[in-house]
C-alpha cells in the first residue's frame, strides 16, 4: 500500500499544483515541496524500521509489495515491490526531488501551475520505474516520465530548447519501443512455453529463450537502457537535453533519468538473460571504457559549462556500464555506489551551473573568472563538488569508482587499466572547472550576490551526503548487499559467494 | 418481416427515417438552431436503440444483413461519431455563408450507409451501403462551394470514388463469376475445398481491394486523401476519417473473414505490401506538412497501415483488435477535429500551424484536449492510442508477423516528430493578450466543449483502465 500511497501521491500532488497555480503563483511550488517530503520522509521511516530487515533478506522476498489487477485479459497486473535496491533508487528519488523542487523556487515564474505537475509527474514516473514488478506496468512508467521532461526541456529550457526536447524525445522513444517489442516478444515466448499469458517479471525470469532469441530481445532491452544511460554511441541526445534543460530539469536527468537506464540493466537485463548478458559482457565492458574516455576528453574540450558537466556524466556512466558488466560483487555494489554518488554530485554541479547562470546570465566559461573572491561560499562548495566529481577520498565517488575499478580487475585486466586512466582525466576536466570559473582573473563586472538562505539548505544537504558517503557508505553497501548477492549467483551459479564477502562485509 | 426483423434493423429504420424527418423540418422552415437539436436528439434516439438489441444477437437477416455483436459495436462507433460531428457543426456551419439545414438530411443518410456496411453480408447491401454513404459524401464535401478548395475536394472525391465503385463492382461481378453467389457464407461454401484461388477470384478480389483501398486511403490509393481533407468543411473531414474509414474496414473483415482469405499466401503477402507502404509513407509524408487537417490526413493513412497489421493475422484475435484500435481512433480523430472545428473562424478553417501558436496559454484547455489527442495518435502510454497499438503489437506478433511490428514501431517513432511538432507550436510564443472575441453561441460552444472533454476523458479512461472494453470487444466472433 506504502508503494502505491508513493505514486498517488506524485501525481495527486501534481494535478492540484495544476489547478492551484490558476489561482496563486506559489501555492504550486509549496504543494511539490509538501508531497515530495511527504514521500521522502515515508520511504526514510521506512528504511529506519527496516533496516535490520533490509540486510538479511534472501531469495525473491520483497520488502514490501503492492499488487492489484489491471487488465487481466493480457495478464497484466498492478504489482508493485521492492527490495534494498529498489529501495535506494527510491530514497534518491525523492532526495532529488526536493532539490529539484527547491532549486527552481526562484528560477520559474511562469506558468508555474503547469511546471510543477510536470515536475511531480516525471518524479511519479522515475518512481514507479523504480518499483514496479511487470514488464508492461514498468514500460508504462518508462513513458509516463517521458512527456513532461519533454514539456520541463520545451518551454523551461534555454535558447536552443525545442531542438533538445525533439532529441531526447525522439531518442528515448524509439528505443523504448524497441524495448516493447522485446517485452511482447519475451511475453509470447513464455505463453507458448508455459501457457500461461503474463508480464509478471517474476514469472517471466524463469523463461527458457532460445539462445539465438535471446541475444535479440536482451539488445531490445539493452538499446533502450543504452540511451538512457548513455553508452556511448548512443549518448548524443544527453549533452543537449542537459545543455538546454532548466536547473532541476537537469538535476533530474542527471540524478534519476540516466539511473533508469542503470537500473533496468540490473533489474531487467542480467536477470531476464544471464546467458545471453554474459556472452556481451566484454563489449559492453569496452564500450564502457571508450564512454569514460571519451565523456572526459570532451568534458574538457567544452566551453559551456553545462554541457561540461553532461560530458562528465557520460564518463561516470561509462564505469556503471563496465561494473555491471564486470559481474561480481565489488563491482556491483560499487555501480550502486556510483549511481547514489553521482546524482549528488552532479546534481550539485548542475545546480551550481544554474545559479551561476542566475547571476550572470551565461554559461560560457570564458566569460566567468575569479568567481571565488565575489562568492566565497559558492567556491568553496563548488570546489568541493570538482573534488568529488575527480573521486578524491573522502568523498562519495572515490568510495564507488575504487569499487568498480576493483571488481573490473578481476573481471578483466586490460579493460580496468585503461578505465583507472579515466580518473586522471576526470582531474584534469574538474581542476579547469575550478580554474576557470572561480580562479584567475575577475571577468565580471559589479557585485554578485552570494548564496542565499535557500541555496544554502540546498547545497548543505548535498555536501552533507556526499562526505557522509565518502566516510560511512557501510548503510548504502548494506542495503544494497541482497539484491547484488542475488545477481552473483544467477550469474556464478557455482561460484561461492562467501569467499568474496569478506571484500564488502 | 417479423417484430425480430424489425427491431434488429431499428437503427438503420431510425436514421433512414431521421432523414426524412430533418427534411420535412427544413420545409417547414424551422430555424438552423431547432434542426441541430432536433437531430441531436436522433441521433441519441438512434444510439440508444442499440441497447435493445443485445438480446437478439446474433441475428442473420437473410440474405443482405448479419446483425452481431461485432456489427452491432461497429454501428455503435459510427453514429455515435455522427452525433459528435453533428454537434461540433453547429458552430461550425452557422458562421459560414451557405445555409447549413440540407447538411443534417445528407449527415443522416451517409452515416445510414456507413451503418449498412458494418452489417452487410450480401455484396448487393455491402455495395448499396457504399453507394448511399459515398453520393452523401459528395456533397458534404463541397458543401462550401463557393470555396475553392472545397470545389477541388468535391471533384476529385467524386471522380475517384465513382472510379473506385467502378473497379469494386467490376470485381464482384468476376466473383459472382466464379463463384454463382453474392452472399459471403455461401461464397465460403463454394470456396471450401479449393487448395489454391481460382485465377477469375483473385482478379476479382485484387478489383474489389482496388476499390477498397480508395475508401480507405491506403497506399498506392491514397493520393485524394490530404486534398479532400484540406478541402472538405472541418466536421466532414471528421466524419470522412472516422465513420467512412470504419464502415469500409467492418465490411472488409466480415467478407475475408467469411471466405478465410487469410489462407491465401498471395493475398497475405498483398496485404503486407499494402500494410508496410501504407505506415512508411503516410507518416514520411505528414513529416513537412505546415497545415493541420494534412497532417491528420497522412497520419490517418499510417494508423490505416497499422489497422492492417492487426487484420493480417487472420487469427480469433483480430476482430478484437480491429475492434478496440478502431475504438481508440475514433476518440482520438474525433477529439482532434473538434478541436479544430471549434477553433474555426468565419473566414478559415483553423488548419494552418501558425494558428495553434501559444494557444497553451490562451485556451489551455482546447490545447489539452488537441495534445492527448495526438499522444494518443502517437501511442504513448496513459492514452487509448497506445492500448490500441498494443493490441495490434500483441495480435501481430502472437502470429508471428515479427516484420510488421517492426515496421509498425519504427514508423511510429517517424510519426512521433510531427505530433510532437504540432505540441510545441502549441507552447512556444507567448500570450499576445488580445482579448479573445466574446462567444457568439455560448449554449453550442458549452455542448461541444462538454463533447470533447468526454472524448478526452475517453482518450485517458482508455489508455489507463481498458479492460472492461477489452473484455467486450474479446467476445466478438465472426465466424
Amino acid at each position: 500500500m506504502m508503494l502505491a500511497l508513493l505514486i498517488v501521491i506524485l501525481m495527486a500532488g501534481g494535478l492540484t499544483a495544476l489547478l492551484a497555480g490558476k489561482w496563486n503563483k506559489s501555492f504550486p511550488r509549496w504543494i511539490a515541496l509538501i508531497s515530495s517530503t511527504a514521500g521522502f520522509l515515508i520511504l526514510l521511516l521506512f528504511w529506519i524500521d527496516q533496516h535490520q530487515v533490509v540486510q538479511v533478506s534472501s531469495d525473491q522476498n520483497w520488502l514490501v509489495q503492492y499488487q492489484k489487477d489491471w487488465i487481466l485479459s493480457f495478464g497484466i497486473t498492478f504489482h508493485l515491490a521492492i527490495d534494498g535496491l529498489s529501495l535506494l533508487l527510491l530514497v534518491l528519488t525523492f532526495f532529488m526531488g526536493i532539490l529539484a523542487v527547491l532549486c527552481s523556487w526562484e528560477e520559474i515564474r511562469e506558468r508555474t501551475g503547469f511546471y510543477y505537475f510536470n515536475l511531480l509527474w516525471i518524479l511519479a514516473g522515475v518512481a514507479g520505474v523504480f518499483m514496479a514488478m511487470d514488464l508492461f506496468l514498468f514500460y508504462f512508467f518508462w513513458e509516463v516520465m517521458l512527456i513532461p521532461m519533454y514539456f520541463l526541456i520545451g518551454i523551461w529550457g534555454s535558447e536552443n530548447r525545442v531542438y533538445a526536447a525533439y532529441k531526447f524525445f525522439i531518442f528515448t522513444q524509439a528505443s523504448g519501443l524497441l524495448m516493447f517489442l522485446a517485452i511482447l516478444g519475451l511475453y509470447f515466448i513464455h505463453g507458448n512455453n508455459t501457457g500461461v499469458y503474463t508480464f509478471s517479471y517474476v514469472e517471466l525470469t524463469g523463461t527458457v529463450i532460445p539462445s539465438q532469441v535471446a541475444i535479440w530481445l536482451m539488445m531490445g532491452f539493452m538499446v533502450a537502457f543504452a540511451v538512457k544511460l548513455p553508452v556511448v554511441p548512443f549518448h548524443t541526445w544527453l549533452p543537449d537535453a542537459h545543455g538546454e534543460a532548466p536547473t532541476a530539469g537537469s538535476l533530474i536527468l542527471a540524478g534519476l533519468l540516466l539511473k533508469t537506464g542503470a537500473y533496468g540493466m540490473l533489474r531487467f537485463v542480467i536477470p531476464l538473460f544471464p546467458e545471453a548478458a554474459r556472452q556481451v559482457a566484454v563489449p559492453a565492458m569496452v564500450l564502457g571504457v571508450a564512454g569514460i574516455v571519451y565523456g572526459a576528453l570532451l568534458a574538457y574540450s567544452q566551453t559551456d559549462l553545462k554541457r561540461l558537466v553532461a560530458f562528465t556524466s557520460v564518463s561516470h556512466m561509462g564505469f556503471v556500464l563496465m561494473g555491471i558488466f564486470a559481474f561480481n560483487e565489488l563491482a556491483l555494489q560499487g555501480v550502486v555506489m556510483q549511481i547514489v554518488t553521482h546524482a549528488i554530485s552532479t546534481g550539485a554541479l548542475f545546480i551550481l551551473a544554474g545559479m551561476i547562470k542566475e547571476r550572470l546570465h551565461t554559461r560560457d566559461m570564458n566569460l566567468m573568472g575569479g568567481l571565488w573572491t565575489q562568492m566565497p561560499r559558492l567556491g568553496t562548495i563548488g570546489m568541493v563538488f570538482a573534488m568529488a566529481s575527480l573521486g578524491l577520498p573522502g568523498l562519495g565517488s572515490f568510495i564507488a569508482e575504487f569499487l568498480i575499478l576493483l571488481g573490473a580487475f578481476h573481471a578483466h585486466f586490460w579493460i580496468t587499466v585503461v578505465a583507472a586512466s579515466g580518473l586522471i582525466f576526470s582531474a584534469v576536466y574538474s581542476l579547469r572547472i575550478v580554474q576557470k570559473i572561480f580562479l584567475g582573473p575577475e571577468k565580471g563586472a559589479g557585485h554578485i550576490p552570494d548564496f542565499s538562505r535557500r541555496e544554502m539548505v540546498i547545497m548543505a544537504a548535498l555536501t552533507v551526503s556526499i562526505v557522509w558517503l565518502g566516510l560511512y557508505p557501510q548503510p548504502v553497501i548494506n542495503t544494497a548487499k541482497p539484491a547484488v548477492v542475488r545477481l552473483v549467483q544467477l550469474l556464478q551459479p557455482d561460484s561461492d559467494i562467501k569467499s568474496e564477502q569478506s571484500y564488502v562485509r | 418481416m417479423s417484430d425480430n426483423d424489425f427491431y434488429a434493423l431499428m437503427p438503420l429504420l431510425l436514421l433512414a427515417g431521421a432523414s426524412v424527418l430533418v427534411m420535412l423540418l427544413i420545409v417547414a422552415r424551422l430555424s438552423h438552431r431547432i434542426i441541430q437539436i432536433v437531430s441531436l436528439a436522433l441521433f441519441i434516439v438512434s444510439f440508444s436503440s442499440l441497447v435493445y438489441m443485445r438480446d437478439l444477437l446474433p441475428y442473420p437477416i437473410d440474405p443482405l444483413f448479419v446483425i452481431d455483436d461485432f456489427g452491432v459495436f461497429m454501428i455503435g462507433l459510427i453514429i455515435f461519431s455522427g452525433l459528435v460531428v453533428n454537434v461540433l457543426s453547429y458552430i461550425y456551419f452557422e458562421e459560414k455563408e451557405e445555409g447549413p439545414k440540407e447538411y443534417y438530411v445528407l449527415l443522416f443518410l451517409c452515416t445510414l450507409g456507413a451503418c449498412v456496411l458494418a452489417v452487410s453480408g450480401h455484396f448487393v447491401s455491402l455495395f448499396l451501403g457504399l453507394e448511399i454513404l459515398t453520393v452523401g459524401l459528395y456533397a458534404l464535401i463541397a458543401y462550401l462551394r463557393k470555396r475553392k478548395h472545397s470545389i477541388e475536394a468535391g471533384i476529385k472525391y467524386l471522380i475517384l470514388a465513382a472510379f473506385s465503385s467502378a473497379f469494386l463492382l467490376f470485381g464482384m461481378a468476376l466473383i459472382y463469376l466464379q463463384t454463382g453467389t453474392m452472399g459471403f457464407s455461401e461464397m465460403a461454401g463454394a470456396l471450401a475445398d479449393v487448395a489454391t484461388i481460382p485465377p477469375l477470384f483473385l482478379m476479382g478480389l485484387g478489383l474489389m481491394l482496388v476499390g477498397a483501398g480508395f475508401k480507405l486511403a491506403v497506399v498506392p490509393f491514397h493520393m485524394w486523401t490530404a486534398d479532400v481533407y484540406q478541402g472538405a468543411p472541418v466536421p466532414v473531414t471528421a466524419f470522412i476519417a472516422t465513420a467512412s474509414k470504419g464502415g469500409v474496414v467492418a465490411v472488409l473483415l466480415r467478407f475475408f473473414v467469411a471466405i478465410d482469405g487469410f489462407r491465401f499466401a498471395g493475398l497475405v503477402f498483398l496485404l503486407i505490401c499494402i500494410a508496410i507502404a501504407s505506415m512508411i509513407v503516410g507518416n514520411l509524408l505528414a513529416l513537412r506538412q505546415k497545415n493541420l487537417k494534412r497532417i491528420l490526413a497522412y497520419s490517418s493513412i499510417a494508423h490505416l497501415g497499422y489497422l492492417l497489421v492487426a487484420f493480417i493475422p487472420g487469427s480469433p484475435m483480430v476482430p478484437q483488435a480491429v475492434s478496440f484500435y478502431l475504438l481508440a481512433y475514433f476518440v482520438t480523430t474525433l477529439a482532434a477535429f473538434g478541436v479544430v472545428a471549434v477553433l474555426s473562424d468565419r473566414e478559415s478553417d483553423a488548419e494552418e500551424l501558425v494558428r495553434y501558436k501559444a494557444l497553451f496559454w490562451k485556451h489551455p484547455v482546447l490545447a489539452c484536449i488537441l495534445s492527448s489527442a495526438l499522444l494518443s495518435l502517437a501511442g504513448i502510454p496513459l492514452t487509448a492510442g497506445f492500448t490500441g497499438k498494443f493490441y495490434i503489437l500483441a495480435t501481430s506478433l502472437r502470429s508471428g508477423f515479427w516484420l510488421l511490428g517492426i515496421v509498425l514501431v519504427a514508423s511510429s517513432v517517424i510519426g512521433l516528430y510531427y505530433y510532437l511538432r504540432v505540441i510545441t507550436v502549441m507552447f512556444s510564443g507567448i500570450n499576445d493578450h488580445v482579448p479573445e472575441p466574446e462567444e457568439k453561441h455560448p449554449l453550442f460552444f458549452g455542448i461541444s466543449m462538454g463533447v470533447l472533454s468526454v472524448l478526452t476523458v475517453l482518450v485517458i479512461w482508455l489508455g489507463v483502465f481498458p479492460d472492461g472494453v477489452i473484455s467486450f470487444v474479446q467476445q466478438f466472433r465472426l465466424r
